[in-house]
């Protein structure tokens, strides 16, 4: 299955994929409608570590790990992997008890905007774009969609 | 049946899916004396408040069974292990034969003995889908509720029924709500914020004797109720297992590969013991994380595949109110402690590596403190100036970052 890298060589902490990830499942028609978005309101699935102008950066999104240990300890089986092996939530079943936060080695997943569930990536397939917005707008190619 | 489980919880299913990893076509049978497809059963608490619903509970989906070729015996009661004929029986005579058996009983409530219980007319315990929809089916706005029991159990079935009661008591004979998950301090922020919802608290004190709708506390005091559920704490279900000789001490007890004492029957979940890695002492885990990667190496090895299960860690996220707390390992050692109104962060160090924390409402990322915690990850190898702050990646080496962000893991 084609995941996501990075390579923090690359990142320059533009931390646009981060708009680009909370653009694309915001299903606004442009990302500058975003700027309304009060800041705790602001929950990419995506994050870049490291502040500005840091020696280094480098952005983190769920691993989609082959032997995931949040699908493992979720409480609701709200977590599941798919047949290729994309590690995906139904947040119809997610009670949002963060027991995947609290097991996550990555800090990958976390509570969204509302707090009433966890959200995580799931490459787009869940939003229109249909493939990782944050990839295909790195201006650095510091984040890629390949197999490995 | 090639594979026979009994239970149909957390282990129970996660041994299915360690069987299947290693073989696709034994014959599976799984008996539970819960007439239910298998439901996530901390879940309990959000169906009784509404939050979720019960079409969502199911930890599988509906056809897990069948595509994982299990027949399914549920409503059904196991009697007796015969151990010697490699056989259980049910309560309604039948028997099955198997090659490999796997205990997942689980836990059940411990209510100890109170005076006057008996006379309790609407009284539960909230273990079970059945408990709460019983629960469910008298909670009304003019009865008053009284939870024996400020642990996990008794204080999410508050939040269960908060709101559709006129009000919620909790009696505890601890010093603090949530004794067994959280500390002093951050227990009393916990505290605080229940109270100004409007949940009271008795702590320091236990029910001496009950009268029908009225209860005499050890300190004398007395109060009314409608409602009564005793929360009291839980214990392996483990008298299966002892009856047929199987070694139990305050849960069955097994090894890594979750093998009991006696060959080809393997326990696992709440109703065994685990090795806790965070303190190198053989216990009792009743944590759902724990009972899947227990029950899945227990299944593993059950089909003759090669599986340990050593680095349990104690684990609890737990949410009331938008409020969330979440704890790991043990609480022992040099302590490191932020704070705020709302925020409460406290990590563990001993002999040089991450044995425990507790973050309350600053959860973000805690995972990566929990990885340190059951890698067991030396502190000199990381800069844990950076991981007080806040848990991240920058953290680590260039190697180990490398390893976690540019490799399929």
């Amino acid at each position: 299955m084609k995941r996501i890298y990075v390579n923090e060589s690359r990142c320059i902490g533009c931390r646009l994929c981060e708009w680009e990830c909370v653009f694309a499942n915001s299903g606004l028609d442009a990302m500058f409608k975003l700027k309304d978005l009060a800041a705790e309101n602001f929950a990419p699935r995506i994050r870049v570590e490291g502040g500005e102008k840091a020696e280094l950066n480098f952005a983190v999104n769920c691993r989609h790990c082959e032997k995931a240990i949040c699908v493992q300890s979720c409480i609701a089986g709200a977590l599941s992997k798919t047949g290729e092996g994309m590690v995906v939530i139904d947040d119809k079943k997610c009670v949002g008890c963060f027991t995947c936060v609290l097991v996550c080695p990555f800090g990958a997943i976390m509570p969204r905007a509302d707090g009433k569930a966890a959200q995580k990536c799931m490459l787009c397939t869940d939003n229109i774009k249909g493939e990782p917005n944050c990839v295909k707008y790195c201006p650095n190619g510091a984040i890629v969609f390949e197999e490995r | 049946m090639d594979y026979v489980i009994i239970g149909n919880g957390t282990a129970a299913v996660a041994c299915i899916e360690g069987i299947r990893s290693e073989d696709a076509s034994g014959s599976i049978a799984l008996i539970s004396s819960e007439n239910r497809h298998c439901y996530g059963r901390p879940l309990i608490s959000y169906l009784l408040s509404g939050a979720i619903k019960a079409e969502n509970a199911d930890y599988r989906p509906r056809d897990f069974y069948q595509n994982n070729g299990v027949k399914t015996y549920l409503g059904k009661t196991v009697s007796r292990i015969a151990p010697n004929e490699k056989r259980v029986y049910l309560s309604d005579g039948a028997s099955l034969e198997y090659g490999k058996l796997l205990i997942a009983t689980g836990s059940r409530p411990f209510v100890p003995p109170m005076e006057g219980l008996e006379s309790v007319k609407d009284r539960f315990t909230f273990m079970t889908f059945d408990d709460m929809e019983k629960l469910s089916r008298v909670l009304s706005p003019e009865k008053s509720a009284l939870i024996i029991g400020a642990g996990l159990i008794g204080l999410k079935c508050a939040e269960g029924m908060y709101g559709s009661v006129k009000s919620i008591t909790v009696v505890d004979m601890a010093d603090r709500i949530l004794p067994s998950v959280l500390n002093s301090d951050c227990s009393a922020m916990m505290q605080a914020m229940l109270s100004a919802k409007g949940i009271n608290f008795i702590l320091n004190d236990s029910a001496a004797k009950f009268e029908k709708n009225s209860v005499t506390l050890k300190s004398g005091k007395k109060l009314t109720f409608d409602i009564l559920v005793t929360a009291v704490g839980v214990r392996p279900e483990t008298s299966l297992a002892a009856e047929a000789g199987i070694e139990v001490d305050r849960g069955i007890v097994v090894n890594a590969k979750s093998e009991t004492n006696i060959p080809d029957i393997y326990a696992a979940g709440d109703c065994s013991e685990g090795y806790d890695m965070s303190t190198g002492t053989k216990r009792v885990l009743a944590i759902l994380p724990n009972a899947y990667m227990q029950g899945k190496c227990a299944g593993v090895n059950m089909a003759g595949g090669v599986s340990s299960f050593m680095n349990a860690v104690p684990l609890n996220a737990v949410g009331f109110f938008g409020w969330h707390v979440l704890t790991a390992g043990c609480y022992e050692g040099e302590a490191f402690e932020e704070r705020t109104a709302t925020t409460y962060k406290k990590l563990f160090v001993k002999e040089g590596r991450l044995v425990g924390f507790i973050l309350l409402n600053d959860i973000q990322r805690a995972g990566i403190y929990t990885s340190l915690i059951r890698e067991k990850t030396p502190l000199s190898e990381v800069d844990f100036e950076l991981l007080k702050n806040a848990p991240q990646l920058l953290a680590f080496s260039k190697q180990a970052r490398a390893a976690k962000l540019t490799r399929k893991v």
